[in-house]
């Protein structure tokens, strides 16, 4: 157990590092266009933890990073990328908007978890398919997922522009039921009871991946898959069965901000949750706890470049820049090794 | 008849961004490197040529700012690759979201806001004299954009290299067994860092029409998705240069078609998920020559 | 004249010594063949002529003129070009592009007229039966590999090295191999044939030497020599280590294999019998069906002629899962790739294919404190010198991660243990620890069989022994009725009952 700990916190430091360095490449790039690195890091953790009301807001943000983060991180752990969960977010806050209005008179104790799992078996569906054909023909899920986040956002789109428009001119569908929302904790802020459900989630994939024995061979199969195959394993299943829990838990993300922020479905809502959760996955090394902490750093980031974006010449675009840049970083173990290198030698 | 006319002009007008990003995605991945970032390489041509446009007054120098800048970022993409081994379908994601944040940046700095840049000087439509009053191929030459053409001379390019050429030869067979081509005693990485530095000029290329040619300004994540789609137009294609230009010019069919489409009452949606459906077919049940380069993703030491 | 003079060719790899002070000295206009078994070191030696490896001392003398050869290139410049064994063509490419790639006509336009003439002018000289255009992917394996050859032919290679070039033929391709291959001698060329069959050497060397474990051991003139003394050359004399008590044993039938075709190229099916208490030999050399009927016995690879039967019950259909249920225990050959996984802990691979097992699963859960107890009991019976069971199996030696995989498949009562070259990379301490095992194992009733291709373990272990040559058994007898050069024979094809395979 110790050694288990003491290995995950180098890996955390390394992607600590990997942090630091691209606000440095940040700030340098701040530097370049001739504004201050000092006054608009300050602004942004100012807009992000200056008061509990940002605070709140900060967790806020962090929980649809989060849920996409875990689903890449089990993704990863069964040794899939799951580059689709952006379009089974989408296909999760449609599915959650769409059977809230369609049984408006349902009870929220059983509203709301009814909500949450439509959603859940819509992000299954969406991940089965890529999952399926990695599995049997050994196409690439990535490709496949890439075509299918469109083909579903466009598809929501179609239905929130389309049968399901609210009338106004913006697009977004009737408002869900009071009964469908999730309830709100803190005062002003955006904050609900999804906090909750994200800490439950993390904990239950943290107990399935290491604690049972389905998790066991999820792991086996991501870990060496002829390995799992000659241990009994059937590997395929396992594969698909890797892509839809990843792509429920993806759809969480969607569900939650429909049911905790939005109230309807907003064509176009999210503002790339679903690839920045795998800067999310990769930083936080894949592990429920690495992603929590990630998640909440990049909500940091968002909230806080908010504020920096109004108060300084910078804009709050910069922020992409960094975590654009944490991405390249953790993607070539290289450069880390490079860097270590360097430090000790 | 006029209608018709106005399609097809239409059609080749919209099929530019498309198919250069194909061309992107074919150079780059016949020669065994996974490219995600093709929406990222446009979307910095596409500022790089509003940039070089603002600063010098004259549009073609966007154009040559665009493919500098492109071919600049393919050479890093490839670095990051092959030099560093890094997840290829990462740093695709990784480029994407660099591109989009820094144009952004980069347009508060130049422009004082955010969101769009002013109006620059733009490449304008040209109309062919002589050729524009042919019968039925006039749709060509009558208010084209020049980028038209230029799409027309690169498709020819690398179809030419690939297909007549010794290097053509080697680089393809670099994407199906670079080890084959090693023992050959072919340099496969050299190859591999030319073909990327094309592949960005291009995405450069094809971004630069979007800024300079079809809109006169830069507006943040104007790509929007062509790039992504040119990747479904180079594996509908079949991973070839003609093969690119025909998918690009089906998907554009399918683009222009919703500015004809109210009669047909078909929504919008519908007719832009064509593209990507199509694709997923082709991925999913034709056979194994919609697989792509038989090496592709693979690095040799 | 020699065409190739390697003196004291020195070459390691992590952990192995691959070639150790190698001298090889090829006469011009020969067809020298380089013999040897699996692991001795002839594909290194040859893979440093064509310079894809560098070596680590000795020098090398080409055509008498001193030379470093630092890539395929220089190889091609001396006039050396090589046939891969696993062939290094471009499948989607046509025969003519394949030939020509690296090396076309025109300076920067692709001539393929010229190209075309010159290929021709080659492919009629040597009267191969080739069709330019057709795409690699299609032709049959000797297809391929006259493609290969013709390939070295047009870089101008005087020189050819061929290794293991029969592996993956047809007896009719194999004698139109030798055919060309003559045919190229008479034009002047030079040949060097990378090969362990003793039959091929016999029928088609002017000279031969005989490398192992890394060194030269003799280079003779074919003429002078017999099969036998070859086999005895091959195989030499080794330490003896544990030997096993043998006796005729009369215990159940654990392990009955019925007219199982085992690949490709096996003709007649196998018919094999273990029993309890018995340790059954699999000898031969390595790509000589082991690996498949290591397969189709575990359940990796489907059984599509013939029938197993475990303690009397049909397991042809069963999943790897039942059939390790019933009490298979299995020490793949490539451990890092089928037995164990390197970024997870010591007691993990404990884990692995008992998850579900009633003593670790309670509930869906895994039952930690009993795997923790296991893994502690375990490493210490097997003497595994590790950090600790939550350290990475990555980071244990060779012998330990084996000693691990033992401990694992033979705690939980199997009746059958596949063993498949179970002392590949050990250190000797290791060595006998595993022998000693499955000797116990065999002891407490437990039927064993071993895969070895190390012919000294398998007679110093097996009571019965069954060679296996191009996926058949050539030969099945119980241990000590053949010595080890008799056994050798059998190994490189020839038959029981005197016919040569």
């Amino acid at each position: 157990m110790k050694t288990r700990l003491k290995s995950f916190a180098g890996d955390l430091g390394s992607s600590l590092f990997s942090i630091l360095i691209a606000l440095a490449i940040g700030a340098l790039i701040i530097l370049a266009i001739g504004e201050n690195p000092a006054e608009a890091y300050q602004a942004l953790f100012k807009g992000a933890l200056g008061s509990s009301q940002s605070f709140a807001n900060t967790l806020s943000k962090m929980i649809p990073l989060a849920f996409t983060g875990l689903a890449v991180a089990l993704g990863q752990r069964g040794g899939m990328l799951n580059i689709g969960a952006e379009g089974q977010l989408y296909a999760g806050a449609m599915a959650t908007t769409l059977f809230a209005l369609t049984f408006p008179g349902l009870p929220a104790i059983v509203m709301v978890p009814m909500c949450l799992i439509t959603g859940f078996l819509a992000g299954m569906l969406a991940g089965a398919i890529p999952g399926y054909f990695k599995a049997k023909h050994n196409t690439s899920e990535v490709i496949v997922a890439i075509m299918l986040n469109y083909l579903i956002t466009l598809f929501t789109s179609w239905l929130v522009n389309g049968p399901f428009k609210a009338p106004g001119s913006v697009s977004q569908t009737n408002p869900i039921p009071a009964g469908a929302m999730l309830t709100k904790i803190w005062g002003n802020s955006q904050l609900t009871t999804a906090l909750f459900l994200l800490i439950l989630f993390a904990a239950v994939q943290y107990l399935f991946l290491w604690k049972s024995a389905k998790g066991f061979q999820l792991r086996a199969v991501g870990g060496n898959r002829f390995a799992s195959i000659s241990a009994g394993i059937k590997a395929d299943r396992m594969m698909i069965l890797t892509m839809m829990l990843s792509g429920g838990i993806a759809a969480m993300a969607g569900s939650t901000e429909v049911m905790g922020k939005y109230g309807c479905f907003i064509d176009g809502f999210s503002p790339s949750f679903g690839f920045t959760g795998i800067a999310v996955a990769i930083l936080g090394r894949n592990h429920p706890i690495g992603v929590l902490l990630t998640a909440f750093l990049f909500g940091v980031l968002d909230t806080g470049a908010l504020r920096m974006g109004r108060v300084t010449n910078v804009s709050a675009n910069i922020i992409v820049v960094v975590q654009s840049l944490v991405i390249l970083l953790v993607s070539a173990p290289e450069i880390i090794k490079f860097f270590k290198r360097t430090k000790e030698g | 008849m006029d209608m018709m006319f106005q399609f097809v002009a239409m059609t080749l007008k919209l099929s530019i961004p498309l198919v250069l990003g194909a061309m992107c995605g074919t150079i780059a991945e016949r020669g065994g490197i996974i490219l995600l970032g093709v929406e990222g390489l446009m979307l910095i041509g596409a500022f790089s040529g509003v940039l070089g446009s603002y600063l010098t007054g004259n549009a073609y120098m966007g154009l040559l700012l665009s493919m500098a800048a492109g071919a600049v970022l393919g050479l890093l993409y490839a670095m990051f690759c092959l030099k560093l081994r890094a997840h290829q379908s990462v740093v695709g994601v990784g480029v994407n979201m660099f591109a989009s944040g820094l144009t952004a940046v980069l347009l508060k700095v130049f422009w004082q806001r955010e969101g769009m840049t002013d109006p620059v000087v733009s490449v304008k439509n040209v109309s062919v004299p002589g050729l524009k009053d042919i019968p039925v191929l006039r749709v060509l030459f009558h208010d084209q954009s020049p980028y038209l053409y230029l799409t027309f001379l690169i498709v020819l390019g690398v179809w030419f290299v690939f297909y007549r050429t010794k290097a053509g030869l080697r680089y393809r067979a670099i994407g199906e067994q670079p080890f084959a081509a090693q023992t050959s005693g072919i340099n496969v990485n050299r190859y591999r860092y030319v073909a990327m530095a094309a592949a960005g000029m291009i995405a450069g290329i094809g971004g630069s029409f979007l800024s300079l040619s079809q809109n006169n300004l830069f507006v943040v994540d104007m790509v929007a998705g062509r790039g992504f789609m040119g990747l479904a137009a180079n594996i509908f294609g079949g991973w070839s240069p003609l093969g690119s230009l025909g998918a690009g010019m089906i998907f554009a069919v399918a683009q222009s078609a919703r500015f004809y489409l109210p009669d047909i009452h078909i929504p919008t949606q519908f007719v832009q998920m064509l593209p990507y459906a199509l694709t997923l077919f082709i991925l999913l049940f034709v056979g194994k020559k919609a697989k792509g380069p038989e090496a592709l993703g693979q690095l040799v030491s | 004249m020699y065409a190739i003079d390697m003196r004291n060719i020195t070459k390691r790899f992590p952990g192995v010594l691959a070639n150790d002070q190698v001298n090889l000295q090829v006469e011009e206009k020969q067809i020298h063949c380089l013999l040897g078994e699996n692991g001795c070191g002839k594909s290194t030696l040859m893979n440093i002529l064509f310079g894809l490896h560098q070596p680590d001392g000795g020098e090398l003398y080409i055509r008498e003129r001193k030379t470093r050869i630092s890539n395929p290139n220089d190889a091609y410049q001396l006039g050396i070009g090589m046939v891969h064994q696993h062939f290094m063509l471009v499948n989607q490419m046509t025969v003519l592009e394949n030939i020509i790639l690296g090396n076309e006509c025109g300076s920067f336009l692709l001539d393929r007229k010229s190209s075309r003439q010159k290929v021709l002018a080659l492919v009629t000289e040597f009267g191969f039966k080739l069709n330019l255009d057709d795409r690699v992917a299609d032709l049959s394996v000797g297809m391929k590999q006259r493609v290969e050859i013709v390939k070295t032919l047009y870089r101008g290679a005087d020189i050819i090295i061929l290794d293991e070039p029969t592996a993956v033929l047809t007896p009719q391709e194999v004698s139109e191999l030798f055919k060309i291959l003559k045919q190229l001698q008479k034009e002047g060329r030079t040949i060097i044939f990378i090969t362990h069959k003793l039959n091929e050497t016999m029928e088609l060397s002017n000279q031969v030497t005989v490398l192992r474990k890394g060194q030269k051991v003799a280079t003779v003139n074919t003429k002078d020599t017999t099969p036998e003394e070859l086999a005895s050359l091959m195989v030499g004399r080794s330490v003896e280590h544990v030997v096993s008590e043998r006796k005729q044993t009369d215990g159940e039938v654990v392990l009955k294999i019925e007219e199982l075709m085992v690949n490709s190229k096996a003709v007649h099916p196998v018919n094999l019998a273990l029993r309890a208490g018995e340790i059954l030999g699999i000898a031969g050399v390595e790509g000589n069906g082991q690996q498949e009927l290591e397969e189709l016995l575990v359940g990796t690879m489907a059984v599509k002629n013939g029938k197993l039967f475990l303690s009397g019950q049909d397991i042809t259909r069963l999943p790897v899962a039942k059939r390790k249920k019933l009490g298979i225990g299995y020490i793949p050959a490539d451990r890092h790739k089928n037995a164990m996984i390197s970024s997870f802990s010591v007691a993990e691979n404990y884990l692995l294919g008992f998850e579900h097992d009633a003593c670790y699963h309670h509930r869906g859960f895994v039952k930690r404190k009993q795997l923790k107890a296991d893994a502690h009991r375990l490493i210490e019976e097997f003497t595994v010198k590790a950090a600790g069971i939550d350290h990475p199996i990555g980071t244990l030696s060779g012998g330990n991660q084996q000693k691990v995989i033992l401990g694992r498949e033979v705690s939980h009562n199997p009746v059958l243990v596949i063993a498949a070259q179970p002392i590949r990379g050990l250190d000797i301490g290791a060595i006998e620890y595993v022998h000693k095992t499955l000797l116990r194992l065999k002891a407490e009733g437990k039927a064993i069989l071993l895969i070895s291709a190390e012919l000294s373990e398998i007679m110093n272990l097996s009571d019965r022994i069954a060679v296996f040559y191009e996926g058949e058994i050539s030969a099945q007898f119980p241990n000590g009725a053949y010595n080890k050069e008799e056994i050798g024979l059998f190994m490189a094809g020839k038959k029981a009952g005197g016919e040569q395979a």
